[in-house]
């Protein structure tokens, strides 16, 4: 893999819903392989609709949404999501799999032989902190929440995706469990080096997990830093995030 | 008691006709189902058919079931008198439950699941077959037994038009005004109907259990 395989490129994208509100306009940025950008900014203010631009769940209205160089138009759409790993707040697991089969979806999509898609999975749920004896098995309702995020994310990494993409994954957890998950999956970001995308509300949880922060308001990007400098923002939602601080 | 010793006496026939019935009924839900799944899983998929063929499985649910037995007698080709229109009239009845509950079950899958589906690179093809419909399975059940047990209600009614069944006990108790003949011919079919269920809604639970989250 080339060392810019992973980088997510926008130019002037503008997104709008058929009735014509503009959910996203003007939005331009870069991030490189290793990036772990985090998309901070409160309800509705067009994070979660970037995640999608990027896998294509959504497709711009105008500009231009590259992966690794090329456009996402460009993309045979199956082809870039497949390596590109997909966690949501709901998390979305299977129901009727059991969590090996739900962690191995993606390599089994891919026709990974069997025995590789089985190590693939015990590996992962080592990695996530879930002995594999004990919840290879399992369903996703005889899990705990903070258990099923645990696998939506070793799920996501399943093929060893160069790129992540995370959409408040642990805003739905109690705040204890909230904040393990939040810790082991710093530990992890930092052993995989992975180009990383993570759309939150919470300032902490920017902090705690971001290389750069990106502050979101009404649809445009307004503010793209390095955590270390977002307090000196002089912009008024900054501000208002940084107050949340106290 | 009298009904029983009746029902005893005449055993062959009513077996006879007991297995015409479930014949009828068998044959039009396999066929409703062969034509309704589809159908309910073409409208998932292309909404603005939706409506029209909901539209038509509701009005052939309201037509009267003897009228509609008759409308199909004049009809060419697929008409006429016998089991073959019998079996049109009953498919066309279960068509509906089947239908919606395809539709409805498909569309009442969890958005995140789908999502996560979606995003994860399934196509739209294996969305379906992987997910979809595996967690559909208990509510399109729920349609074929709500069809079936319709269905065998109805059923006695192609005796009406020489297709045979419990029907033919029915019709003949009526005119003769004979409660005997009425019994052995509505207590089998209750019965049927009342099997069909069990069986069914066994099978129902068995994918409700499988698809709870």
């Amino acid at each position: 893999m080339t060392p810019d395989h992973a980088r997510v490129g926008f130019t002037n994208v503008e997104f709008s819903i058929p009735n014509g509100r503009k959910l996203l306009s003007g939005v331009s940025f870069e991030i490189r392989q290793g990036e772990n950008l985090v998309l901070l900014g409160r309800s509705g203010s067009g994070k979660t609709t970037m995640l999608k631009l990027v896998n294509r769940l959504l497709e711009p209205t105008n500009g231009e949404v590259s992966v690794s160089g090329k456009n996402t138009m460009d993309w045979d759409p199956i082809r870039l999501r497949r390596q590109i790993g997909y966690v949501i707040q709901e998390v979305g697991l299977f129901p009727h799999f059991n969590v090996e089969r739900n962690i191995g979806l993606v390599p089994s999509l891919e026709a990974w032989p069997e025995e590789k898609i089985m190590a693939r999975v015990h590996e992962l749920l080592e990695l996530v902190g879930l002995p594999p004896g004990t919840f290879a098995h399992r369903y996703p309702h005889e899990l705990s929440g903070g258990q099923r995020q645990r696998v939506g994310v070793a799920r996501a990494l399943a093929a060893d995706p160069p790129l992540l993409l995370l959409d408040e994954p642990f805003g739905a957890l109690d705040p204890i469990t909230r904040s393990e998950i939040q810790k082991e999956f710093r530990d992890l970001l930092r052993r995989l080096n992975k180009t990383m995308i993570f759309v939150t509300h919470d300032i902490r949880e920017a902090f705690l997990l971001a290389s750069r922060i990106g502050l979101m308001q009404e649809g445009r990007l307004v503010a793209l830093v390095k955590p270390e400098e977002f307090l000196k923002l002089d912009h008024a939602e900054a501000r208002a995030f940084a107050g949340s601080l106290q | 008691m009298k009904v029983l010793q009746f029902m005893w006496t005449d055993r062959f026939e009513i077996l006879q006709l007991s297995a015409e019935h479930i014949f009828l009924v068998v044959v039009a839900i396999s066929i409703a189902i062969a034509i309704g799944v589809p159908m309910g899983i073409l409208m998932t998929r292309r909404p603005r058919l939706g409506k029209p063929i909901l539209a038509f499985a509701n009005i052939v649910q309201t037509i009267p079931s003897l009228a509609l037995f008759g409308f199909l007698i004049p009809i060419p080709f697929i008409g006429g008198i016998g089991t073959r229109t019998a079996i049109l009239a009953l498919l066309l009845y279960s068509l509906l439950p089947i239908v919606r509950n395809t539709y409805t079950g498909i569309l009442g899958v969890d958005p995140a699941v789908r999502e996560a589906g979606r995003g994860m690179g399934m196509t739209d093809t294996q969305l379906l077959w992987q997910v979809e419909i595996p967690l559909s399975l208990g509510v399109i059940f729920a349609g074929v037994r709500v069809a079936t047990v319709i269905a065998v209600g109805v059923a006695t009614i192609a005796a009406a038009i020489g297709a045979g069944g419990l029907g033919m006990f029915i019709f003949r108790g009526t005119s003769m005004l004979d409660y005997r003949l009425i019994l052995a011919g509505a207590i089998p079919a209750a019965f049927i109907a009342l099997a069909a269920d069990f069986g069914l809604s066994a099978i129902e639970k068995h994918f409700r259990r499988e698809r709870r989250s």
